[in-house]
């Protein structure tokens, strides 16, 4: 699906019209091993366009949420109370066939380690484009020429040299970017990165960080952005949410859970970027302190 | 000549490989180190800023440049002449991993006093010492039965500082010594390390992100494909950038702020460097 909301006005068009690709309702998940609840009911909405952001350690429950709203949980999790709604169907009532048919054409995933998710004996344009080829169904010359294009698309300097070359022959960035080109191959509504830049170096992150948020303005695409930092999520995200131990401890507007965070929790992850982070240094009132410096 | 500095590493130049394969790592990059004074040496992937380090610990040598160690030359030191400044304990290093620097078999307690015991130190006054350093890390003594592998990440990085400290060393080396802490435990090792400048031991805090050692540095260097771009005061580094990879490197460090406006500055910068 595209969708071009470029004034707030027309976003709030599509929001009325399209309403929610992903709806989260209250969301439960068990171990169903050692029967302890992991995740203690969690709730948003994800409309066109728009990014939800979920922010929070290892074991905070934010990856285990994600995988629930893929339908990829590990098999000895379950969701135990509460509904998952992906464009309008409840996912418990899908059948196997019918996820294989939403995922990557209605939600699709990049995650932290882009090398395992690909095949390290075949280059890597092949595999977009039978992504492509499967989903499309489309022929082979149409498929590599798709690929080419979504190679372009994330801002691949070389996209030719990079369609036929292996996962080991690129570093780290540019592998993410391939990740990222095969996740938009069918044109998802919904794209979840989860700690999709943590393992880059910062420059590189924010390649990725401004190639989502271009994706978002260009092709309406609805964005779940997982990671351990807060600002990461700052820069894209219009809703945040605070998780820690299971439990969604603060959630609301960026700017309000910024701004006026009310959980200690928060307040600490605030407090570490305004004592020892850039923020320490940028916040300064700008020309009067630099006479005194 | 002695300039009073902890460390004076001047023109270093040092090269990887042999013949056609011979690659230049670092080119020509100076750096001195003030008693107290914390440094922060920012670089990514491939900066060389290992390199670096390793070069100040007699790990690789250079081919080009003088190394001071407190006023010691010791770019031409035998591995002998080496070993015997690593006893001094002049130079410590802490690693991001504190698991690679601690024995898993010693118990915290037997960690912090072994370094002590071999410099000839009684076994009372190394236990008092002990104490003293767990405190400026602030660690609980209850911990001191413990094995590395029972403890916290955060807990197992303060026990590698305090391991560094107990020896007074007059320089630390730490790298990346908090990307691999949660954010508690971040805040408290920052803390913790900005309090030792008071002590007067002088740190160098390697990372490849400004933001985690923009709170605890005086002085920031960035290393860029091998050279140092820009040094300065932290600052000044910050808020006026010179040099076009260090504007990127401010520009795309995450922080609280909105940074949509900053996309087509960094897509600018990109250009500039051709990357």
């Amino acid at each position: 699906m595209t969708l071009l909301a470029t004034s707030p006005l027309d976003q709030e068009l599509a929001l009325s019209t399209v309403g929610s690709l992903l709806r989260v309702r209250d969301v439960c998940i068990t171990d169903r091993v050692t029967n302890r609840e992991i995740v203690h009911g969690v709730s948003f909405d994800l409309s066109p366009g728009r990014v939800v952001g979920i922010v929070g350690e290892s074991g905070s429950g934010k990856t285990i949420t994600c995988r629930a709203a893929l339908g990829i949980l590990p098999e000895h999790f379950a969701i135990t109370t509460g509904t998952i709604e992906l464009a309008g169907r409840d996912i418990s009532e899908l059948s196997r066939r019918e996820w294989t048919d939403l995922r990557g054409s209605t939600i699709s995933a990049v995650f932290q380690d882009p090398a395992s998710y690909l095949n390290p004996s075949i280059p890597v344009g092949p595999q977009i484009a039978e992504v492509i080829r499967v989903k499309k169904k489309v022929g082979r010359r149409a498929g590599r020429a798709k690929a080419l294009e979504l190679l372009r698309a994330v801002r691949l300097s070389n996209p030719e040299a990079v369609y036929s070359q292996y996962a080991f022959e690129l570093s780290g960035g540019m592998l993410q970017r391939v990740l990222i080109a095969a996740a938009i191959a069918a044109d998802p509504a919904i794209l979840i990165a989860d700690e999709a830049t943590t393992a880059l170096d910062v420059t590189i992150q924010a390649e990725i960080l401004d190639l989502l948020a271009e994706l978002r303005e260009r092709a309406g695409l609805a964005l779940v952005v997982v990671s351990h930092d807060l600002a990461v999520v700052a820069q894209l995200c219009d809703e945040v949410l605070v998780m820690r131990n299971g439990y969604v401890v603060e959630q609301g507007p960026t700017e309000q859970v910024l701004y006026d965070p009310q959980h200690e929790y928060t307040r600490l992850l605030i407090a570490e970027h305004e004592q020892y982070g850039l923020e320490r240094f940028l916040d300064e009132p700008g020309e009067s302190d630099e006479a005194s410096a | 000549m002695s300039t009073g500095n902890v460390l004076d590493v001047t023109d270093l130049e040092v090269h990887y490989g042999l013949g056609r394969k011979r690659n230049r790592v670092l080119n020509g990059v100076s750096l001195s180190v003030a008693p107290g004074e914390t440094v922060g040496l920012i670089g990514e992937t491939g900066s060389g800023k290992s390199t670096l380090a390793r070069a100040v610990l007699g790990l690789v040598r250079g081919s080009a440049g003088t190394i001071l160690i407190d006023g010691q030359d010791v770019s031409r030191a035998k591995p002998r002449e080496w070993q015997a400044l690593r006893r001094r304990g002049v130079i410590q290093y802490v690693f991001q991993d504190p698991l690679r620097s601690l024995d898993p078999d010693l118990t915290v307690l037997q960690s912090l006093t072994e370094p002590l015991l071999i410099r000839g130190i009684g076994k009372s006054e190394a236990a008092g010492l002990v104490d003293e350093y767990l405190d400026r890390v602030r660690l609980d003594h209850d911990l001191l039965r413990r094995l590395p592998g029972e403890l916290s990440g955060g807990q197992r990085q303060r026990v590698a500082v305090a391991r560094s400290l107990v020896i007074e060393p007059k320089l630390i080396i730490l790298d990346e010594p908090v990307s691999a802490l949660d954010s508690a435990n971040r805040v408290q090792v920052l803390a913790i390390l900005k309090q030792l400048r008071d002590t007067g031991v002088s740190l160098i805090f390697i990372s490849h992100d400004l933001g985690s050692v923009a709170g605890v540095a005086d002085r920031i260097a960035v290393l860029y494909e091998g050279e140092l771009v820009e040094v300065g005061a932290a600052r000044d580094v910050i808020k006026r950038p010179q040099h076009p990879y260090t504007r990127l490197l401010v520009s795309s460090a995450p922080t609280l702020r909105s940074a949509s406006a900053d996309r087509t500055e960094r897509a600018a910068l990109r250009d500039l460097l051709n990357v």
